[in-house]
């Protein structure tokens, strides 16, 4: 332990903050992390997906229902969006902080990036959850 | 509103000379934005199959005309580039590669095999009957 008022301990820094370790983000490496694991798992998903686009290809509405609504199909789609639009929502969120110098216009961009990505997620987990109970 | 503090910044793009792994990080960069508004066609593509065979139509409409197989073929593209080009940034991320003829290899890997395995993929979905 360094000295009260040494220069190692004369920090902004409080100690609270310190033990969190996650700066002005508030949110630490976390997005370094997630960025990674769901680009690892979109790695793993990408083979089985193109698999599941190429059987649909040529086929009419009532057939690519069938495909989609089974379950391995739902389940392996299902984890690749989740991956995909977490990864991308992530990812643009960090162009956004690289272009955007305006603190007002940043933020707005980064809950309108929040709302796209959600509703893409959502859209497709509604299309493919429905397209599986067949309703 | 505190003052803003004027800190020396760091020297922008024009000040460094042009490099593959330069262009690569940008192409990197511009793959993934594309990717994020081409979820747009993904969920268009599976809210119509949800829907029925009427919207479905459409999304078949679009994909058997030319502008359409176009994107399409540009978002196969970019996925598959932003791929090989994310493996080669983990390949770094483990800490390996980083001698200059192994990062400019890595890219140059990227780069073919994005385009290359675009290509092959397009030639399978052809064969399938994809291009009827």
């Amino acid at each position: 332990m360094s000295a009260p008022n040494s220069p190692a301990t004369r920090s902004m820094r409080t100690p609270l903050g310190r033990v969190r370790y996650l700066g002005a983000s508030h949110s630490g490496t976390s997005d370094f992390w997630l960025q990674r694991i769901t680009a690892v798992a979109s790695v793993l998903l990408i083979l089985p997906v193109v698999v599941v686009v190429m059987m649909l290809l040529g086929r009419n509405q009532a057939g690519a229902a069938q495909i989609l609504g089974s379950p391995f199909v739902a389940i392996i789609l299902l984890l690749f969006i989740i991956a995909m639009v977490w990864h991308m929502k992530i990812g643009m969120q960090v162009v956004i902080e690289d272009y955007v110098h305006g603190e007002k216009v940043k933020l707005m961009a980064i809950m309108a990036n929040n709302f796209f990505s959600f509703a893409v997620a959502l859209a497709s987990i509604y299309a493919i959850l429905k397209l599986s109970s067949g309703v | 509103m505190t003052a803003r503090i004027e800190r020396p910044l760091s020297p922008h793009l024009q000040a460094y000379r042009f490099t593959l792994t330069m262009a690569m990080s940008i192409i990197h960069r511009i793959t993934g934005i594309a990717l994020y508004f081409g979820t747009l066609l993904l969920v268009w593509w599976l809210i119509a199959a949800s829907s029925g065979p009427g919207a479905y139509s459409y999304v078949q409409a679009f994909t058997s005309s030319f502008i359409g197989r176009l994107i399409v073929l540009g978002y196969t593209w970019a996925l598959l580039h932003h791929l090989l080009s994310g493996i080669r940034h983990f390949i770094w991320d483990l800490g390996y590669g980083f001698k200059p003829n192994e990062r400019e290899t890595l890219t140059w890997v990227a780069l073919i095999g994005g385009i290359l395995l675009t290509v092959l993929l397009w030639i399978a979905a052809y064969a399938i009957g994809g291009g009827r």
